[in-house]
């Protein structure tokens, strides 16, 4: 039977680690990701779960140990957050290639220089390119519901890919929420049996990992990966789906907020969406048609459901929690602008840069940029496609 | 073999095992990995003992023996490193420049 209690992010993520109870973890904590690590070390030491934790001495040892784990046979999980998920970078794009099926959550949190504890995406939009699914959480609910959803939909037949679980760090990973915890043999029966494909330890059948691939064959496998990842979207609605019928807790690629006449709207990844949806009401209430879209899965892109979401509007806001630094504007906004590169109709497009280095965002500071896109659609132009939010000027 | 790699060259890219992995041992002797010696080794019946430090010291397998005595070199697939030269206790294998005379 499911329980209701109050957790951290933090908490969520290793109550869903301990529920799947993975045959092997490799971590190194880091903050805002540390008490995972603690509290499933102490699941281990008190017997709660047979998995073998490895306390490796660096996040690039505990990817290389993931990556050694699923290759021997194993289901195995890991979770970081900004340097340690930075100092596994090369490990990253082996584990997607290798096409193991890793789970990582991640704590998301600003990068140095200058060093910063706090949240915001600069981490995992870093590594949007390396061969991850990256679904990102807005509640404590939604990092152990997601994290569960992972594991099948890494192994799913057909993807094979690593996933990572972003959550924001310090505001989902330290704040508590009520959380519903399913109970343990619903969750052992939802994730199933780990299912080994060419495992190392299978001697009788030995295969080879990592071998030279130049020009003659390398890019027929990263061609597989893209047909992988386009694999991803079908499986993450299907699992979805698969989750609904037994948690009662639906979840999709975006997730639309009032957008049904709406004529503004921000689009947002992660606990943005409820200091936003908040501020939706607020302006619904006044008469203003507002409206919002959470991409809750950013790898692989959810174009379609992005284009078909946002077609009708006058003006749209994409809130970014990174920087590109490529002089316009962040990932998000990039992105979502390509997408309506192939569209007749779209709305006017602002990319708004917020929340870096875990400065805070407010109900004002979102009304600030509804109040943005009124300006542009009385205007019929956007004055400046990026938008610094909460800027000292 | 089981796996027939044969024409891998022509397959399409869905075709490949994923990951890139390679589904049985022993194939790395498709690969033939000669075209890589700048120095060719060359072996002195008349100076040679038996000993076979040779066949056990070479990396790449390219000492064939046969009925436990010295055949010949693979040169489909040695390298050229002159690690059997090097291990010889009798010198009765030297290397020479490839192309050059023997």
């Amino acid at each position: 039977m499911a329980i209701r209690v109050a957790y951290t992010g933090n908490g969520a993520c290793a109550q869903a680690m301990r529920q799947v109870e993975p045959h092997m973890v490799a971590a190194y904590p880091i903050t805002p990701q540390t008490e995972v690590v603690e509290e499933f070390a102490k699941f281990v030491a008190d017997g709660k779960v047979k998995t073998k934790f490895l306390p490796v001495e660096s996040e690039h040892s505990a990817m290389s140990a993931c990556i050694g784990g699923v290759a021997a046979g194993g289901r195995v999980m890991t979770t970081t957050a900004s340097q340690g998920l930075a100092y596994m970078w090369e490990m990253l794009y082996i584990a997607s290639g290798l096409r193991l099926p890793i789970v990582m959550g991640v704590a998301n949190r600003a990068l140095s220089a200058p060093i910063n504890i706090h949240g915001d995406h600069s981490d995992t939009m870093g590594a949007r390119d390396s061969g991850w699914v990256q679904l990102y959480c807005k509640t404590v609910q939604e990092v152990y519901d997601t994290l569960i959803q992972a594991v099948r939909i890494a192994e799913h037949d057909e993807v094979r890919l690593p996933v990572m679980v972003c959550y924001d760090g310090f505001s989902v990973s330290h704040s508590l929420m009520d959380l519903e915890v399913l109970a343990e043999e619903q969750v052992k029966g939802f994730v199933g049996r780990f299912t080994p494909r060419y495992p190392l330890l299978d001697i009788a059948n030995p295969v080879t990992y990592g071998p030279l691939a130049l020009y003659d064959f390398y890019f027929e496998y990263r061609r597989q990966q893209v047909e992988a990842m386009a694999t991803a979207e079908r499986a993450v609605r299907e699992i979805a789906e698969e989750y609904a019928s037994l948690s009662g807790r639906r979840y999709s690629a975006v997730e639309a907020y009032r957008l049904d006449n709406a004529e503004v709207a921000l689009v947002s990844l992660g606990s943005t969406a409820s200091t936003i949806e908040y501020a939706v009401d607020r302006l619904r209430d006044e008469g203003v048609a507002a409206g919002a879209l959470r991409i809750r899965t950013f790898r692989p892109f959810p174009k379609d459901a992005i284009r078909e979401a946002l077609e009708p509007l006058k003006a749209v806001a994409v809130m970014d929690r990174s920087e590109s630094l490529s002089g316009w504007g962040g990932p998000v906004g990039i992105e979502v602008k390509a997408a309506f590169y192939e569209t007749e109709a779209r709305p006017l497009l602002l990319d708004v840069v917020y929340g870096l280095g875990g400065r805070d965002v407010g109900v004002d500071d979102v009304r600030e940029v509804f109040g943005e896109l009124k300006k542009a659609t009385d205007a019929g132009k956007m004055s400046d496609p990026v938008y610094y939010l909460s800027l000292r000027e | 073999m089981k796996w027939n790699i044969k024409d891998a060259e022509h397959w399409s890219w869905k075709k490949y095992p994923e990951g890139a992995l390679i589904l049985e041992g022993g194939n790395a002797a498709y690969y033939k990995t000669g075209g890589w010696r700048t120095d060719k080794p060359a072996w002195d019946e008349e100076k040679c003992t038996q000993c076979l430090i040779c066949w056990i010291s070479c990396p790449d397998s390219s000492i064939i023996v046969k009925d436990e005595k010295w055949d010949s070199f693979d040169y489909d697939h040695c390298k050229g490193c002159g690690i059997c030269a090097k291990v010889c206790p009798v010198d009765a294998i030297s290397m020479h420049p490839e192309g050059g005379e023997e």
